[in-house]
């Protein structure tokens, strides 16, 4: 049976899912009310201690490391020709380019003012300074991603021509896309470099920089792995004979790298371990932690993956990738929150507020909910019929 | 589980010589996790 075009959906139905939907974008607005207008006192446990909460911690760090199934599925897609990965770039890049939308858009959130956000890059560029380089390779990838996602968006509108022309610097924005996402995934780690003193020195190392570079690679493919899942359950109907006979190649294929690149993740963490001499503190309640976060969610998800890839298991790998993205979330909120000014007493530690929790649910609301609108209409988990042979 | 350092020189011997280990561990176990992982695919043919 020949794969039919979606119709143009704008019908909302009051299902629960929706209905839950549209209590937290309630929710969050007021939240937004609240936020600018009393400032970040009036919904937030933050203060000169403790200046970066969950809205740096999960909404940026895990934000950034989980949008990173864009440039590795372009990588290996259009850098090293494996075309077999072709029809999971564009969701990808989706994925890729609400991740990095929504980061900006959080960072209003605690940084306030949205009105200066061209600032640090065209008023007061403070080059000397790793924040810097995060917001012009954020907003520099942002640019790429977005230009890269046109084509769906030209298609779905019937935009031929200029379609065809963003379509020839696909490799070109391909390329900037690695080079951009190798320094920004990278620098967030550097970012911490700075405080050997608050950061628990389990988590403190040199490598810091390549450890989040390295923990990218694989997060994003857990992540293409999680979401293809996702989309597999809820948006079957979306998908055309092409990205449901791809589907699992991707997810095997993925498993098989994204294994080998936790286990060489798992060795460099040791060997960081190592060079710094911290072994002792892996005997204290940290390093029970610590090794919870390594053993539990890279070592088992790692090996989760190997059987997965090794037996052609597709469920076993969807497993694994359920495990390593809450891996990356742990370790991220590990480094910028919970292992943070880790020797203070327990009254001058930070805990987020309900506000700060339900403002980042919020967020990931609205990202689900676009996703949800631009897979409903645009060739995103389909080939459009005019130009399925072009690829 | 602690190490007494007496100086710089006993540090970087110490922890420098436990990295060099460990770097020789993983030279040794990657290639075979690899092995493990791959082990089920259809062989190609390379001549």
């Amino acid at each position: 049976m020949a794969f039919k075009l979606p119709p143009v959906s704008l019908k909302i139905e009051a299902t629960p899912g929706n209905i839950i939907t549209g209590i937290i974008l309630i929710l969050g607005f007021g939240l937004t009310v609240m936020r600018f207008y009393g400032g970040l006192g009036a919904v937030t446990n933050l203060d000169d201690t403790n200046p970066w909460g969950i809205w740096i911690g999960f909404d940026l760090l895990c934000g950034v490391a989980l949008a990173a199934g864009g440039y590795v599925t372009s990588a290996s897609c259009y850098v090293f020709g494996l075309k077999r990965y072709h029809s999971a770039v564009r969701p990808a890049i989706l994925t890729a380019f609400l991740g990095y939308a929504l980061v900006v858009f959080a960072l209003h959130y605690d940084v306030g003012r949205p009105w200066r956000l061209p600032y640090p890059i065209f008023v007061s560029p403070g080059t000397s300074s790793l924040l810097f380089e995060v917001g012009l390779c954020v907003f520099l990838y942002l640019n790429v991603l977005f230009i890269e996602f046109t084509p769906a968006a030209f298609e779905w509108l019937g935009l031929s021509k200029i379609r065809g022309i963003v379509m020839k610097m696909t490799m070109a924005l391909t390329i900037f896309g690695v080079i951009l996402s190798t320094l920004h995934q990278s620098s967030l780690g550097a970012l911490f470099l700075i405080s050997p003193s608050k950061l628990h020195p389990l988590w403190y190392s040199g490598y810091l920089p390549v450890y989040f570079f390295i923990s990218s690679m694989f997060a994003g493919m857990s992540m293409v792995i999680f979401e293809g899942s996702l989309a597999h359950r809820y948006l079957h109907d979306k998908m055309d004979e092409t990205h449901l006979k791809e589907s699992d190649g991707v997810v095997l294929g993925f498993s098989k790298a994204a294994s080998f690149i936790m286990m060489g993740y798992l060795g460099i963490k040791v060997i960081g371990l190592a060079i710094d001499n911290n072994w002792h503190y892996l005997f204290t309640g940290w390093g029970a932690w610590f090794l919870l976060e390594l053993l539990g969610f890279v070592g088992l998800p790692a090996f989760i993956y190997a059987i997965a890839a090794r037996d052609k298991n597709v469920k076993l790998a969807r497993i694994a990738s359920v495990i390593a993205v809450l891996g990356i979330v742990f370790n991220r909120l590990n480094i910028s929150i919970v292992a943070f000014n880790w020797h203070l007493p327990a009254a001058q530690r930070y805990m987020p507020s309900w506000m700060e929790i339900v403002t980042s649910v919020f967020i990931v609301t609205v990202g689900i909910t676009v996703y949800r609108f631009i897979t409903a209409n645009m060739p995103v988990l389909y080939e459009h019929p005019d130009y399925k042979h072009e690829h | 589980m602690e190490h007494i350092f007496y100086s710089l020189q006993d540090f970087m011997v110490y922890t420098k010589g436990i990295t060099y280990l460990i770097m020789g561990g993983l030279l040794v176990l990657l290639p075979l996790f690899w092995v493990f992982v791959a082990g089920n695919d259809e062989k190609k043919e390379l001549f």
